[in-house]
């Protein structure tokens, strides 16, 4: 049995909200998501039922869209979610080399979460910002023109150990 | 700066002022809006036609042409901004987001106003945080200032824009997966016809347009077509945002005429490359687009007809510079990788031809592949071109093409040292 889900107060009004904010109701599923990941980090399976409930959708539907899209969290990550991008320009400077070395310094594989929770280290498709390689976003925050050392001091700052 | 940018969209783009509305408004904003707005909406759309303005976006549609195949009626329409920008190696819709939100309200206004519609929303990439706030921002200080909502500085005309953000999803730039994304579906593409502009969201005629185009609509309305048409070539009008990376000395978002050489915007605008360093190889116009040798770099014009004619595509106008330290079997494999993680799978082609050519292309560079699969990736990559509902499988199949038959001698040095190590015969 899962456990229940539940948003906070204002997360659930908010939701509402986002409701009627569009022509329609579907247009609703993809911030309800964000805002599920915003309060817990990831998106469990059991929030998908809580959303349902609360948007009267299908839950089949919420998971089709869920499933879709790469930014929600299929799994629980580290308090900091590293994404370093390997795409081509970034890899043309060092992005995948960066990736592997941030791995062994926090002393995980890519995707998992460090023993501490704080970090999770993944590599990611070209975030825009090409001109900058290589460079990684940490949670909502783009680091541009990284090597190894300025990437570790930036993560420290943000409280990995 | 080099004597070779022309600073039309980013005139201001160095002003910090020029993102909030009053510093935006210091420096012109919104004077276009109020002349558009006294126009009849057709002329301003004949206005556009007549400036030759493309989409910025990839395909290089003519957008007046485009906002004309709107059905001539009273129906509900919507416009659609694409700010996706997923193509790998752009990044001058961010910048442009960044800089000048406000450049893109007015732009919007004034096309929406011209086609009649009420409703927009700019669909803006997940990942592009920053740039979303600081669009939110712009679009309440525009709804305060009376610029958005309810008869429009009192000319009667009223408009609601809204921002959306997607998830993590390439294939949502293309405008009929943007579509379904926004109706709240997964964001898969939809055949055309029918085309967006005739049945799009919510089976509505919506015009879906790039940043980077809904911006320039504000400078062809300001000075004029003609004025517009004095930068560029005869059929590529204007000027273009270019992002550039990979191997130069400066990196960046640059402006420019359409039709400068390619070698002018390397070696001129961008610094040319890193001491020591030689051209290899250019992707110009996003990773999709057919890659170009040194040799062809040199010779080619960044507009749409030079492009073509040389076998690439201007597409988004982000220029990738690759310099002798690079190997081309590596790169490709980055770029395959991508495209199939990226394949929705609604096609066959699409699907199993990018799973299968990535596999490929990466068993050659891990030293197992032999002369025929360097052919099978070519075979295959062909037999995934026109055959799909959008344009994504093409778009994995023309750097597989090109990279292949172009750098055939460095996949074929991957196979002989495969086969060395191996000491078997590669056309066993
Ligand atoms: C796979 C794929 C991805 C695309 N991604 C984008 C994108 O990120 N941004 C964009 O403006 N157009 C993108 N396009 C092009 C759009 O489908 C559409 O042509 C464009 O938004 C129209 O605007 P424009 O005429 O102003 O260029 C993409 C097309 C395809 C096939
Ligand atoms: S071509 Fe590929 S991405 Fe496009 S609709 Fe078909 S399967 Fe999806
Ligand atoms: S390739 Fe890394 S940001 Fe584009």
């Amino acid at each position: 049995m899962s456990k229940a889900f539940e948003l906070s107060k204002e997360g659930a009004e908010l939701v509402k909200k986002e409701l009627t904010r569009y022509e329609t109701k579907h247009s609703a599923i993809i911030p309800a998501l964000y805002q599920v990941q915003k309060e817990n980090g990831w998106v469990p399976p059991e929030s998908i039922e809580y959303l349902a409930g609360l948007m009267g959708l299908p839950e089949s539907h919420i998971n089709e869209v869920f499933s879709f899209y790469t930014m929600f969290n299929k799994v629980p990550t580290g308090k900091l979610h590293v994404q370093v991008c390997t795409n081509i320009s970034c890899s043309m400077n060092g992005g995948r080399e960066l990736a592997k070395k941030l791995c062994e310094r926090f002393n995980v594989k890519p995707g998992e979460v460090s023993k501490d929770g704080l970090v999770t280290i993944s590599q990611v498709e070209c975030l825009g910002s090409c001109d900058t390689a290589p460079m990684m976003q940490v949670n909502d925050r783009y680091i541009e023109n990284l090597d190894f050392e300025k990437a570790v001091q930036a993560l420290k700052e943000m409280g990995a150990q | 700066m080099s004597s070779l940018e022309v600073k039309l969209l980013s005139e201001h783009y160095d002003k910090p002022e020029f993102q909030g509305l009053e510093g935006y408004k210091k420096h012109g904003g919104y004077e276009v809006l109020v002349k558009a707005l006294k126009m009849e909406p057709q002329k301003i759309i004949d206005e556009v036609k007549a400036s030759g303005l493309r989409g910025r976006g990839g395909a290089g549609f003519p957008t007046g042409v485009k906002w004309g195949f709107l059905p001539n009626n009273d129906e509900p329409r919507y416009l659609l901004c694409n700010a996706d920008e997923g193509e790998p190696g752009t990044f001058k819709d961010r910048v442009m987001m960044e800089r000048a939100p406000h450049q893109l309200i007015e732009g919007m206004i004034i096309s929406a106003f011209a086609v009649k519609s009420h409703k927009s929303y700019i669909y803006i990439r997940g990942e592009y945080d920053e740039p979303a706030r600081i669009l939110r921002k712009a679009l309440d200080e525009a709804y305060e200032a009376g610029l958005l909502g309810k008869n429009i500085l009192g000319s009667g005309f009223d408009h609601d824009m809204d921002l959306y953000r997607g998830a993590g999803a390439y294939i949502c730039g293309e405008e009929t997966g943007m579509i379904s994304s926004l109706e709240g579906l997964k964001g898969q593409p939809k055949l055309k016809p029918p085309f967006p502009a005739i049945q799009g969201y919510l089976k509505k005629p919506t015009i879906v347009n790039n940043v980077e185009t809904l911006a320039a609509v504000k400078y062809i309305i300001r000075d004029g077509a003609d004025a517009y048409r004095k930068y560029g070539t005869e059929k590529s009008a204007g000027t273009k945002l270019f992002s550039i990376s990979g191997n130069v000395v400066k990196p960046g978002t640059y402006e420019v005429p359409l039709g400068i050489s390619l070698k002018d915007l390397i070696f001129d605008v961008c610094g040319g490359l890193k001491p020591g360093r030689k051209l290899k190889a250019v992707i110009p116009g996003g990773s999709s687009a057919p890659i170009l040798t040194a040799e062809e770099s040199l010779k080619v014009n960044m507009d749409y007809e030079s492009l073509a004619q040389s076998g690439s595509m201007l597409g988004s106008g982000a220029v990738i510079v690759i310099d002798d330290s690079n190997d081309m079997v590596d790169l490709l494999d980055v770029t395959l990788h991508f495209y199939h993680h990226e394949s929705c799978g609604q096609c066959t082609p699409c699907r199993e031809g990018t799973g299968w050519i990535s596999k490929i292309t990466h068993s050659i560079k891990n030293g197992e592949g032999t002369t025929k699969d360097i052919d099978l990736i070519k075979n295959v990559a062909e037999h995934m071109m026109g055959k799909t509902i959008c344009a994504l499988s093409d778009a994995a199949a023309m750097p597989a093409i090109s990279f292949v038959t172009k750098f055939r001698d460095e996949f074929e040095a991957y196979v002989n040292k495969g086969v060395e190590r191996r000491g078997e015969d590669a056309h066993a």
